[in-house]
This record gives structure tokens, sequence and C-alpha cells, in this order.
């Protein structure tokens, strides 16, 4: 059978008239971390934290307590910085602004970039977008559905041609038509393959031919289900490819995503967005106070 | 990535110099160890706890061979505990000869692998002088025909599907495509779904229920985290599947999931898929697995020997 129990009740009950964190507290935040994949490492960093500070401080109520185990959290997550703006809405510190979008097979790279096409039109902006697996069987056709869905156009050159060839027609063609957002759609690929990985760094060379900014982003998609593996593979995409956010897919099952609390720790990577379903509309701005509450506040027992 | 297993007992061992035999004291901290290993490499934290608790016991029965360390000795255990647990032998699958067209019907998350593997599969039967039809019963996700029609091409074998968007109708169409066509397999690619939607699980059993398939797989990507064996336990609850595809082995994660998976739902796995190309498709191999997940190098056949 399965009961679902917020933390905060369990909480209140472990700390009813105790002013100090007991040891069956820290088991209890111990097990929800490491069942939420957060990982072994960064699990043990933040309850050694809670345990430092709790030291230090009193708590009289478990309120109290709740809070400052929220705020340790939350810290670990950082904010996007203001090079690239969060909002859809907000005004783009260049144009064309390109915008790659990298990750493993199957993480969610294709959906959302739809998504993310949608939301910039939506913004008022013009947005193209770039077929740039040229690999997959029908990704090509997978894309052109999104972009018409998202109704904005799409360049691609079909199956088998050179990736960096596409990026480099889908940015001078931004240029000259005075697009504001390029999106770049690529294959997915593990990050363990070599051959792969520099494909990618071929593209962002590319890019910057037309436009030597760029990209100005890269964006990569983990899948939420996704275990200790992802810390691995943002430390290889970021050799790669000069990743500065992260996109985290598929929250609308019961996976947390907690793994990147560690990826954030590790590699100072801010979550930029999240995927929640499978249609167009289904991706939100990543807010890190729902992201903790949804982490901890829910336990399956 | 992480040490392997191995070294880490090495090391713990090293440190409470002087302990050349497994005892109550060392024994906890290896333990701990062992426990973090396989957290790290996904396994689930209960199974892992249940795991651990096994291998104490094992261990502290077990007499130390004086031409290995205890370290060694405990890796060896903790390895024949997860190889065991993996399944012993490989499992072939289950086609039913009578019956024409014999039924592979599959299923998991989203972006898992269903549609290669369904391919990987025509192909793999075809060369064993099988007579494949594939059917398309993905009708949401944009250009699925067109990918399962693409991956056909390459493999072969004639892909069967319907304009309508219907799932149940492909599918009973499809049957009747492969029974007119004198086809001896069917083999089903079905959405990717949630195990908590409801509409898309509904849909799953009802066209389980009609088409009545020898094999159900369960497609399961090798990276997936903590959730994996609520995933496959739900999936298991509602489709009773019959084996376990486990895919992108390709790549470097323990697979940790695996083992939790095969504990919680004691269902075979089958096959493991290791790669984009229609070939990247092999066996399941219980003990490979469970050394990978420990990641660990040829300490086993070394302790075997000694
Ligand atoms: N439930 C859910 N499914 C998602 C989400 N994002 C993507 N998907 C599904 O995941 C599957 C894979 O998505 P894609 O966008 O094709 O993934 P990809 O990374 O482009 O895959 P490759 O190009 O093959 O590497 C599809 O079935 C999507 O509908 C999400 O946020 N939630
Ligand atoms: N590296 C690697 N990639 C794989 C493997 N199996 C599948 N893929 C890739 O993973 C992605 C998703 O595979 P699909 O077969 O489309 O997955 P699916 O389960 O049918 O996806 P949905 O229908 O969207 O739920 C594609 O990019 C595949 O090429 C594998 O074993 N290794
Ligand atoms: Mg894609
Ligand atoms: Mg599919």
């Amino acid at each position: 059978s399965k009961t679902r129990e917020t933390f905060r009740e369990k909480l209140s009950v472990i700390t009813q008239g105790k002013t100090e964190i007991d040891e069956e507290f820290l088991e209890e935040l111990e097990t929800i971390l490491v069942a939420a994949d957060v990982g072994v490492e960064t699990t043990l960093a933040i309850v050694e934290a809670i345990t430092e500070r709790a030291k230090k401080e009193t708590y009289r109520s478990g309120e109290e307590l709740n809070r400052m185990l929220m705020e340790e959290i939350q810290q670990l997550l950082l904010d996007t910085d203001t090079a690239h703006p969060l909002d859809f809405d907000a005004p783009l510190p260049e144009t064309p602004y390109v915008i790659l979008v990298v990750g493993v097979n199957g993480a969610g790279k294709t959906t959302s970039v739809a998504k993310l096409a949608h939301n910039y039109d939506k913004a008022g902006k013009k947005v193209i977008i770039a077929a740039a697996d040229t690999f997959r069987a029908a990704a090509y056709e997978q894309l052109k559905i999104w972009a018409d869905r998202a109704g904005v156009p799409l360049i691609g050159q079909g199956q088998g041609a050179d990736p960096a060839s596409v990026v480099y027609d889908a940015v001078s063609s931004a240029v000259s038509r005075n697009v504001d957002v390029v999106l770049v759609d690529t294959a997915g690929r593990l990050h363990n393959k070599a051959h792969l990985m520099e494909e990618l760094a071929k593209i962002m060379r590319v890019a910057k031919k037309k436009v030597p900014t760029a990209p100005h982003e890269v964006l990569l998609v983990l899948d939420g289900t996704t275990g200790q593996n992802a810390v691995q593979q943002a430390r290889e995409f970021t050799k790669f490819v000069n990743v500065t956010g992260l996109i985290l897919t598929k929250l609308d099952g019961t996976s947390k995503g907690g793994i990147v609390l560690s990826i954030s720790r590790e590699l100072k990577l801010p979550v930029k967005y999240i995927g929640v379903g499978e249609k167009i509309d289904d991706l939100q701005l990543f807010d890190r106070e729902k992201f903790v509450e949804a982490l901890v506040g829910r336990q399956q027992e | 990535m992480f040490d392997s297993l191995s070294d880490k007992l090495e090391l713990t061992f090293k440190k409470l110099a002087g302990q050349a035999t497994i005892n109550e004291i060392n024994i906890g901290i290896a333990m701990r160890d062992i426990k973090r290993a396989l957290l790290s490499a996904d396994v689930n934290y209960k199974v892992a706890k249940k795991l651990v608790e096994d291998i104490r016991e094992k261990s502290l029965g077990e007499e130390v061979i004086k031409s290995v360390s205890p370290a060694q000795m405990i890796v060896k255990i903790v390895n024949d505990e997860l190889t065991e647990l993996m399944g012993g032998e490989n499992k072939p699958l289950n086609l039913s000869p009578k019956k024409l067209p014999a039924i592979i019907m599959v299923a998991g998350l989203q972006g898992s692998g269903k549609t290669t593997f369904c391919a990987k599969l025509a192909r793999r039967l075809k060369k064993n002088g099988k007579n494949p039809l594939l059917v398309a019963a993905d009708v949401y996700r944009p250009a699925a025909i067109d990918q399962l029609k693409t991956l056909g091409e390459q493999v072969e074998v004639p892909v069967f599907s319907i304009e309508e968007p219907d799932a149940m109708k492909a599918v009973m169409q499809g049957l009747e495509a492969a029974r007119a066509g004198a086809k001896d397999v069917l083999i089903v690619d079905t959405a990717g779904r949630l195990q908590i939607d409801e509409k898309m699980m509904a849909e799953a059993e009802a066209i389980k229920n009609a088409l009545k398939p020898d094999e159900l797989l369960f497609v399961v990507d090798s990276m997936m985290g903590q959730e994996a064996v609520n995933t496959a336990r739900e999936f298991n609850e509602r489709l009773d599947f019959d084996g376990v595809v486990l895919t992108k082995l390709d790549g470097d994660a323990r697979g940790g999931a695996a083992l939790s998976i095969r504990q919680v739902v004691e269902k075979p796995i089958k096959f493991i898929s290791i790669g984009e190309k229609v070939d990247d498709l092999d066996l399941f191999y219980p003990e490979r697995m469970a050394q990978r997940i420990l990641g660990m190098g040829d300490i086993v056949s070394f302790v075997e020997k000694a």
C-alpha cells in the first residue's frame, strides 16, 4: 500500500516539543533526499550543513526548522545569470540570439525546442528552428510537425546532412531575415562517445562564423528520471560545449530530478526550465522554491 | 566517475590495519561502503538496504581464504549475491510456435527506446528465419509512425500503420494484416506513457487484453534513477509484463536500476540495447551486469581462482 504524507507533517511530528535536530530526523531527511536522486555525496553534504546550523541555532517549531531546511537546500540551486534571460518577454541581449539544445538520447530535446519556440513566439519574438539532428530516423519529420504547431519556420537539409552546415544555413538566414531567436535541435548523443561530442564542438565553431558571439546559450536537456549518471552527462557536455543552463524534463512523472542539486553543486549550472508534459504548453520557468518543496515535500512508502 | 567498489573496500580494510579477517567491527564500515556504492549506481535505496543486510550475514559466516584479502572476499560475496539477484542465466524469448502470428508488444516510459528496440528485434528475428511485421501503435508522438517506417526500411521489415489516431484499431488491423500476409511474428510498438497516466495505462491494458501477446516487454532506460522500481512495479501491476529490455547500455551509467527492477518485479531482463544502430542489440548476461553495477575489473575471477 502506498501512503503519501507531506514531509512538513512528518517534520512537525518529529520535532514536536524539540528544539534540536535528532538522529531520527536526519535519517529521515537522508532517505528522502536519496530517494529523490540527490545522490549520496550531496545528501551527506546537506545533512552536514543542517547539523552544523542546528548546533548554533534554536528552533522552536517544526515550521522554523522546515524553513531552515528549505533554505539550505535552495541555496544549492543557482540563479540564471542576467546574460541569459529566463523570461521570454525580456529583451534579448543580442539578436539573432542563438540557442543550442543538447543532451543524451530521448531526453526531450526536440519537444523542448518546440516548447521554447512556442514561448518566444508568444512573446512576440521572431523565431526560427534549425533541424540539426540529421541522424535519427524521422527526426526532421518530428521537428517539422512541432515547428508547424508553434507556427515558426524550420530550416533543414534532411537525413544524413552535415549538422554543422544546417546550423550555418540557419544562422545566416537569421541574420538576413532579422530573426530574434534561433533554436537549434541537435541529435541525441551519449556523452561518452567522443566523435559525437566532437561534432557538437564543430557545430559551436560553425555557428560563430556568421555570429561571432553565437551560440549565446547552450541548454543541456536532462531527463528528470535520470539517476546519478546525469552528473557525468553534465561534466562531459560542459567539456565540449559551453553549457549555460539546464532543462529538466518529464517532471510530470513521479521522479523528482534531485540530481540537479549535485550538478549545481559541482558544475555551477542553473536549471532554467522544466518540462511537465508532452504538449507545447508544458514548459515552465524553473522555480527553486517550488522545486525544493516538491523534492522533500512528499515521500513514498 | 567514482572508484570501483573493490578499490573502496581495499582502502577501508587498509585503514583498519592489522585486521586481516572479517569481523563485527570492520564489517560495519565495509557495509557502509557497499551501500554507498550501490546507491551511487542507482540501486534503489530500499533494495540496497536489504541487499546489504544479506551480504553482511553471508560475509560474517564466511571463512577467509588465506590468499585473498577480506576486501576481495567481500567483493566476491557481493558479486555472487548481485548475479543471483540479476536472475542467474539468460532467459530467451518465449514465442508460441502454434500461434500464428506470435505476438510481441513493448511498453515503457517516454524516450526509453521502444521504437528503436522494435526495429532491432525485427531484424534479429528476421535473421533467424522469421517473417515479422511491425505495427505502429504510437498514434501520439509526432512522426512516431515515420520513425518506425524509416527503421523498418533499414531492417527490411514491413510496417503496418493506419491514418486514424486510434491505437487499438491499428493493432487489430495489424493483426489481420499479419494473418493475411502469413507473417509469423507481430511486433507492436506503443507510445511512451507515464505509469500515473490513467488513460494511457488503460489503453495499454486494453491492447494487451485484445492481443494476448506471447511476450510483453517493458523497455527501460539504464540511466534511470530511484523511481525505476515504482515505475516498473506499476507497469507490472497493470500489464503483468513478461520481461525487461534495458536500453542505452552503451553509455556509462552503472545501471543499478536494473537490479532494483529485477528484485521488485521478479521478471527476467531479456535484452540489452547498446546503441542507436539496428544491430546494437544483445542478450542479457546477469553476471556482466552485476560487475558493471559494482564497477569491478577482474577481481571476481581472481578470487575464483584463489
Ligand atoms: N511526460 C513527458 N514526456 C516528455 C517530456 N518531454 C518530452 N517528452 C517525451 O519524451 C519522448 C522523447 O522526446 P524527444 O523530444 O523526442 O526527445 P529527444 O531528446 O529529442 O530525443 P532524440 O532526438 O531521439 O535524442 C517523447 O515521447 C516526448 O513526447 C515531458 O516533459 N514530460
Ligand atoms: N545510445 C543509444 N541510444 C538509443 C538506444 N536505444 C534507443 N536509443 C535512442 O534513444 C532515443 C529514443 O529512442 P526511441 O526508440 O525513439 O524511444 P521510444 O521509447 O520509442 O520513445 P517514445 O516513443 O517517444 O516514447 C533515440 O534517439 C534512439 O536513437 C541505445 O541502446 N543506445
Ligand atoms: Mg530529438
Ligand atoms: Mg517510440
